[in-house]
């Protein structure tokens, strides 16, 4: 625990995807606001997106944020329900925080998550996944990273039906995805005081594909020595992380072991409501999301557990190099949940979404 | 799975899923009977179709189609990624799991972990004609000299595919006995490998069996 908490005060040193926020920043003064894009989302989406809202004026954050909602018809210039000026809002801003977004079901259009990761080229997911002090699991010392491949992969979408009853599917890595996916792992590892690297595959089988991405790891892995590098076949892994998860630091995967592995790590701290996730797209692009769903059961009550898009807005800021405010945010949510007066009715307790903000907006 | 695999100019493609109605409808109906026999109250099949829509698309389908013959049995469908998270939180939740080639393998070691390890998780091979039981999940406990030379290996695992095996031989008692042998050796804790926090060798804990036996 000391460990973990002696890793979360290091905070970022460097981090080149940054470096484009900070030189545009150093035109300004200090008090002049970041634009961030906000997509609230669907269901209890706007409820939580309230709550970051009001923590981060409690703690004084300067963030001007740029709304933007999805819409109920289809836009022609993104085939989609989101907007061709919401996309050009996270362009420009190069950051932006999203909430849960349910695609309403039909054809015609593509799915939100996939425009967004399309059109702003999110060519990595990050979740970082830690035991909560105060939330007991089975597991109490878990902290880890997980950095999933996002744009190919199993999930390429190429499916056809050779003949009735027989379909194939296809599977594509290339090196330029590989090589990106394993050169953001190994700069987060350095900038944020990491020090091993475990690569997640299954070459012994999928020899040419996996195959592939190990090659890309190992070239990126010999430019950072001071970093340990493992190899890890996914089932393996999976066995490792159900028994002993302090074995693993960083891990870069695939996209479909990622998706798998990095929900799995989820569970291993109390699930999707507790999990903060960032995307990055190239020219230093930070989209910072909740990735649990819409819950429409629960929408407009006051009952949401606001901590997954809590933490995702920090990682947000730790993006944006404002790491006081992070931290303080950050211990804020953290001793709000050990303390455990208030805590929402996921987590076990009674507490309304209202009264959780506020007793973290008090902690700060 | 199987299938081509080439290298284009530096992009590797791979056919990386076949699934075809005759295997899935097959794997299906294992899974069913199999619960009736062994008085399983619910199969889940486990899958990402929203994603792969037609290759697992037409596996789901296959399933549905399997579990109508089964009224009395539960049946229900879950999306793999949320299916490890449950795994892991959650595990009581789940009965018989019927899934596809790769998912299987990342839940058969998942479900092992959580339940003990590669060292004590039985398994069986079941083909048209022959069946092949070893253990259940390979990960760790398999090809390492350090475990044979020390004698820490774990007999459980492959113990209790034998049992699995004496149940398909249609030999029930003798299953039944070398089961409870083997449950009691366990529970009892004072005879147990490396790898469950022991500290015997594989023979002490295959006398200790053989002594439980009644």
């Amino acid at each position: 625990m000391a460990a973990f908490l002696a890793r979360r005060l290091l905070g970022t040193s460097t981090s080149s995807s940054a470096t484009l926020i900070s030189a545009s920043r150093a035109f300004f003064s200090s008090t002049t606001p970041i634009k961030a894009t906000l997509f609230p989302g669907d269901g209890i989406g706007p409820e939580i997106a309230e709550s970051v809202k009001q923590v981060f004026t409690a703690a004084d954050v300067a963030i001007e944020w740029d709304e933007h909602y999805v819409s109920t018809e289809v836009d022609p210039r993104t085939n989609s329900f989101l907007t061709w000026e919401s996309l050009q809002s996270v362009l420009d801003n190069k950051v932006g925080l999203k909430g849960p977004m349910a695609t309403p079901i039909g054809k015609g259009h593509r799915s939100l998550n996939l425009t967004l990761r399309k059109e702003l080229n999110l060519y990595a997911n990050v979740r970082p996944c830690y035991s909560l002090p105060g939330y007991k699991t089975r597991y109490d010392d878990v902290d880890l990273i997980t950095i999933r491949e996002n744009t190919e992969g199993e999930y390429s979408g190429l499916e056809h039906q050779v003949v009735k009853g027989v379909v194939e599917s296809i599977k594509i890595i290339t090196r330029k995805a590989s090589m990106r996916v394993a050169e953001y792992a190994f700069l987060y590892a350095k900038t944020h005081g990491r020090t091993k690297v475990s690569a997640i595959h299954k070459a012994n089988i999928m020899q040419k594909t996996d195959g592939l991405f190990l090659q890309c790891c190992d070239e990126v892995a010999e430019k950072y020595p001071e970093i340990e590098y493992e190899k890890v076949v996914i089932d393996n892994c999976c066995m490792m992380l159900v028994k002993n998860p302090a074995l693993f630091d960083v891990l870069v995967m695939p996209n479909l072991y990622g998706d798998i592995i990095s929900d799995l790590c989820a569970g291993l701290v109390g699930g999707l409501g507790l999990t903060p996730s960032c995307n990055i797209g190239e020219d230093g692009i930070a989209l910072a999301e909740a990735v649990h769903g819409s819950a429409p059961d629960i929408a407009g009550k006051n009952l949401a557990n606001p901590t997954a898009l809590l933490l995702s807005g920090v990682m947000m800021l730790r993006h944006l190099k404002l790491n006081k405010q992070a931290e303080q945010i950050h211990s804020a949510i953290i001793n709000t949940i050990a303390e455990g007066k208030y805590r929402t009715a996921d987590l076990g307790g009674t507490s309304t979404t209202t009264e959780f903000t506020k007793a973290i907006c008090d902690h700060l | 799975m199987r299938g081509l695999s080439m290298r284009l100019f530096l992009v590797s493609l791979r056919v990386f899923m076949v699934i075809t109605k005759f295997c899935s409808e097959r794997i299906a109906k294992y899974a069913f009977e199999y619960a009736y026999l062994n008085n399983r109250k619910k199969v889940t099949a486990v899958h990402k179709a929203n994603i792969m829509k037609l290759a697992d698309g037409l596996f789901l389908e296959s399933c549905r189609e399997v579990a109508k013959k089964y009224p009395g049995i539960t049946y229900n469908e879950i999306i793999v990624d949320n299916c490890c998270m449950q795994l892991v939180a959650k595990p009581e939740q789940f009965d018989v799991m019927v899934t596809p080639n790769l998912y299987g393998n990342l839940v058969a070691n998942t479900a092992a972990g959580i339940a003990g390890g590669t060292g004590v998780m039985p398994g069986g091979n079941v083909g048209a004609d022959h069946a092949v039981f070893e253990q259940g999940a390979s990960a760790g406990n398999v090809g390492k000299d350090k475990i044979v030379r020390e004698n820490k290996a774990n007999p459980v695992a492959l113990l209790l595919s034998s049992a699995m095996m004496l149940r398909h031989l249609q030999f029930p008692s003798f299953a039944d006995r070398l089961e409870t042998a083997v449950k009691r050796v366990i529970s009892e804790g004072n005879c147990r490998t490396k790898d469950l926090g022991g500290q015997s060798t594989t023979q002490q804990v295959v006398d200790a069996v053989i002594a439980n036996l009644e």
